[in-house]
This record gives structure tokens, C-alpha cells and sequence, in this order.
């Protein structure tokens, strides 16, 4: 993005568009089902509206959730933890429930920009714009979030796994709206950790990376390994998640499943880093982050 | 479109085109000069205003959305002619030098000096991470808002 910096005049919004802010969930839907292919939803706008200052997207309509307070907040439910999608990034850090029940997502959350992003951004936004590097979406995909999407057909719930089809790209029609995010309790004395790599602690990951894993007679037991900014799409490191299930915790163990890491990544070089430095920042990243999540499930790891 | 929101704890009445940016609407239309174009992609601050009392960033704001709500700027801190602690401070302490990050970096202070009366250095310093400053580094800024907070506190 900093390579665009003095090149376009950020100063105006140089698209004209029609602007529809929606007062009920169904309204937003219709218009959807009407405009899709050129329609855009603003939920926040901290990516949106730099994208169409850059004319990288020009949308002929802009649906606008700010009415939608359905959309909003977070709740306990039966089956985990709901969070609306058009809940502010600041709301779920200042979130009692998300602090006590999913740090892991407290911590990722807080690491997005700066305050004024976080209190005009929102979670479903973060997703939505289906960066690579979202902070969010590391710390979702290791928690096993389940995504609901409505479109006036109904809806269908997609979890994250399938969520994120390429940089920009999601797995949502051009008609379905990204309505709630709805979390798992996670399991007993779990162990995790996020982390990231970034020039500056505003910025954008270089790299980053989400661990939640739980301990049994002192092997792991579940093992989840989420990584960000070194593929297409976060993903997961699936084979260093299996060359450690059902095994002791050891130093050796841990440096060789992060050694595996680079099996699932698939790094490039850009602005903010090139791709070998990557591949290696990946491998430090989730050999600490492994580190830190063992000790914290109460094992013995350093 | 026409909106109507508060502004400096005073209501108006704006007419304003869907792609109209909260900024321009201030600087341009309103006269209000206080938040400045930085670059215009949400990295530096500088065009950082209060909504509903909480930071945010006027460069990327539709000025339709804040129909109905209440924009404070830097304008609108002194009270009758009298400056705010915070302004106070920052001239005190030397905390300006050019000053165009000055409007911006005190209404982000000014919230977390809301939210937290008695902020530690760190939570200054990670609060206010995302107005750039470019000539006088931080350490002057830092001991402005340490100076408002103990001044406000009383």
C-alpha cells in the first residue's frame, strides 16, 4: 500500500457512486440481491475507501451497515461465541467475554492498526477484505470459527477453512452478506499464542501467526497452527500440526515441526519483506509461538 | 444528500455528495483547517477528529456517515477563549514544532485521557502509535499528555 504513497492524490474520492445506508438486515439483503456485482458493503472503510482512492475498485454502489445495529455485538450463545460482523475491531478489544474467553483473538485484535482503525474497522470488514496478512483471521482459523453469510436465499455457514479464496477473494457470493462470526467454546487449559513480525507495531503484518494446542498425560493433543502473510490466503501449517499431535513436547520436537512449516507456506516478496526472510521469520515465529502456547497449557516447555 | 450532525457541540446542517469525505467537508465547506491531509490512507493521523468521542479518521470517513452523530475537532476544544489542558500542555512542553500533526495527535490524547485519566508512558506511547510525527520525535509529546493528565486530575 506505502507503494502507492505520492503517485495517486489520496486528497478526494475520485468515484461517484450511489450511497444506500439500509435500516433492517432484509433491505440490505435485497440490495444486494439487486446490485451484487456492483455493489460494495462499507463497514468501517479503513480498506475500502483506500482502495477506491487507488481506483483499484470502483464500485457503482455502496451499501453501508452503519444502520444495522443487528450486526453488532457480542454475546455468549449456545455453541460458543457470537460476534456480529459489523462489530467494531475496538468494541471486541474492550470485550469482557472475548478478554476472559478468547485471548487468543483479544491479542490479534489489538495487534490491527492503530486505535483509530480499530474503532472504524470492524471484524467481519478485517475478514471481508480477505488480506493475507489479517490479524483476525490467523487467530479465527485456529480457533475454528464458523462464518454466516445471508443472502435473501437464507443462509449458510462457512467455516473459515473455506472462507479465503485468494488475496481479495472470498468464498461469499457477490449476493451474500458476511452477517456473524460464531466461535466454539474452545477447549479446556488450552495453550496459545499470536504473534507477528512488522517494521512497526502499526503496520501490516510481515509475518504472522496464531498456536492453540492442548496437552494430555503431557503429549499434545489438539494442535492448531495458523499463519499469515506467506500464502495467497492465512493458512494453516498442517503438516507441523501432525508431526506434533500425540507427541512429547521436547526442544527437538519443536524446532523440527517448525522447520516443517515451510511445506504449507508459499511466501513472496514484497514491500514489506522478501520471500526468503519470510520462510525463516515463519519458522522463529511458530517455534516461539509453540514455545509460549505448551507453557502456557501447563507444560514444561520454555 | 443533506446530514445534519453535531459539531463542536453545536448542530448544522451540511449538503454534502455521496463520495464527500468527512475531511474535505471540514476543511473545505466548514473552514475548519484544524485537521490536516496527510496521506490520505489512514498510516499518519494527521487528519484525526473525535466521533461520538472516540478517535477517528475524517480522510476515510464518508462525511454521510456521520449523519446524526457528533464530530468533535481541535477547534472545538478551548472553552471560551480559554485553552484546554491538553493545548496548554503541548505549548509548555514544546511538544510542536511544525505543528501539523499537533490537532491530531492531541484529540487521539484527549480520548485517552477520557478513558484513562492516569496513563502510564507505555499506554501513551501505544495509544498515540498511530500519529506520525515527523520533527520533534515523541519525548516532548509524551510529557505533555503526562502534564494535561496530572493537571486534569487536579
Amino acid at each position: 500500500m506505502s507503494l502507492w504513497i505520492n503517485r495517486i492524490d489520496t486528497h478526494i474520492l475520485p468515484i461517484n457512486f450511489q450511497y444506500h445506508a439500509p435500516e433492517t438486515l432484509e433491505e440490505a439483503l435485497k440490495l444486494l440481491a439487486e446490485y451484487g456485482d456492483e455493489a460494495k458493503i462499507l463497514s468501517g472503510g479503513t480498506d475500502l475507501l483506500v482502495k477506491m482512492k487507488q481506483r483499484l475498485i470502483e464500485p457503482r454502489h455502496i451499501i453501508s451497515l452503519r444502520n444495522l445495529t443487528e450486526l453488532r455485538g457480542i454475546s455468549e450463545v449456545e455453541g460458543g461465541i457470537h460476534i456480529g460482523a459489523a462489530t467494531k475491531l475496538r468494541e471486541i478489544e474492550r470485550s469482557q467475554i472475548i478478554a476472559e474467553r478468547l485471548p487468543l483473538l483479544h491479542e490479534a485484535v489489538k495487534a490491527i492498526g492503530s486505535i483509530q482503525i480499530r474503532n472504524m474497522g470492524t471484524i467481519g470488514g478485517n475478514l471481508c477484505n480477505a488480506s493475507p496478512a489479517a490479524d483476525s483471521a490467523v487467530a479465527l482459523m485456529t480457533l475454528g470459527a464458523e462464518l454466516h453469510a445471508q443472502s435473501i436465499e437464507g443462509e449458510r455457514i462457512i467455516p473459515i477453512e473455506d472462507f479465503f479464496k485468494g488475496p481479495g477473494v472470498t468464498a461469499l457470493k457477490p449476493v451474500e452478506l458476511l452477517t456473524a462470526i460464531r466461535i466454539p467454546p474452545p477447549p479446556e487449559n488450552y495453550g496459545w499464542a499470536f504473534m507477528k513480525i512488522g517494521r512497526t507495531s502499526l503496520d501490516i503484518a510481515t509475518v504472522n501467526a496464531a498456536v492453540l494446542l492442548t496437552l494430555r498425560g503431557g503429549r499434545i493433543d489438539l494442535c492448531r497452527i495458523a499463519l499469515g502473510a506467506v500464502a495467497p490466503t492465512p493458512v494453516r501449517a498442517v503438516r507441523a500440526e501432525e508431526h506434533l499431535r500425540g507427541r512429547e513436547p521436547t526442544p527437538e520436537l519443536i524446532q523440527e515441526a517448525s522447520e516443517l512449516v515451510v511445506e504449507d507456506i508459499s511466501p513472496i516478496t514484497d514491500v514489506r519483506g522478501t520471500a526468503e526472510y519470510r520462510v525463516e521469520a515463519s519458522k522463529a515465529l511458530v517455534r516461539d509461538a509453540l514455545k509460549l502456547s505448551i507453557e502456557r497449557a501447563g507444560g514444561g516447555g520454555r | 444528500m443533506k446530514i445534519r450532525f453535531k459539531l463542536n457541540g453545536r448542530e448544522i446542517e451540511a449538503e454534502v455528495e455521496p463520495n464527500t469525505l468527512l475531511l474535505n467537508l471540514l476543511r473545505e465547506h466548514l473552514h475548519l483547517t484544524g485537521a490536516k491531509y496527510g496521506c490520505g490512507i489512514g498510516e499518519c493521523g494527521a487528519c484525526t477528529v473525535l466521533l461520538d468521542g472516540e478517535p477517528i479518521l475524517s480522510c476515510l470517513t464518508l462525511a454521510v456517515e456521520v449523519d446524526g452523530r457528533e464530530v468533535t475537532t481541535i477547534e472545538g476544544l478551548a472553552r471560551d477563549g480559554e485553552l484546554h489542558p491538553l493545548q496548554r500542555a503541548f505549548l509548555e512542553e514544546g511538544a510542536v514544532q511544525c505543528g501539523f500533526c499537533t490537532p491530531g495527535m492531541i484529540l487521539t490524547a484527549k480520548a485517552l485521557l477520557d478513558e484513562n485519566p492516569n496513563p502510564s508512558e507505555d499506554e501513551i506511547r501505544e495509544y498515540l502509535k498511530g500519529n506520525l510525527c515527523r520533527c520533534t520525535g515523541y519525548v516532548n509529546i509524551v510529557k505533555a499528555v503526562k502534564r494535561a493528565a496530572e493537571e486534569m486530575r487536579g
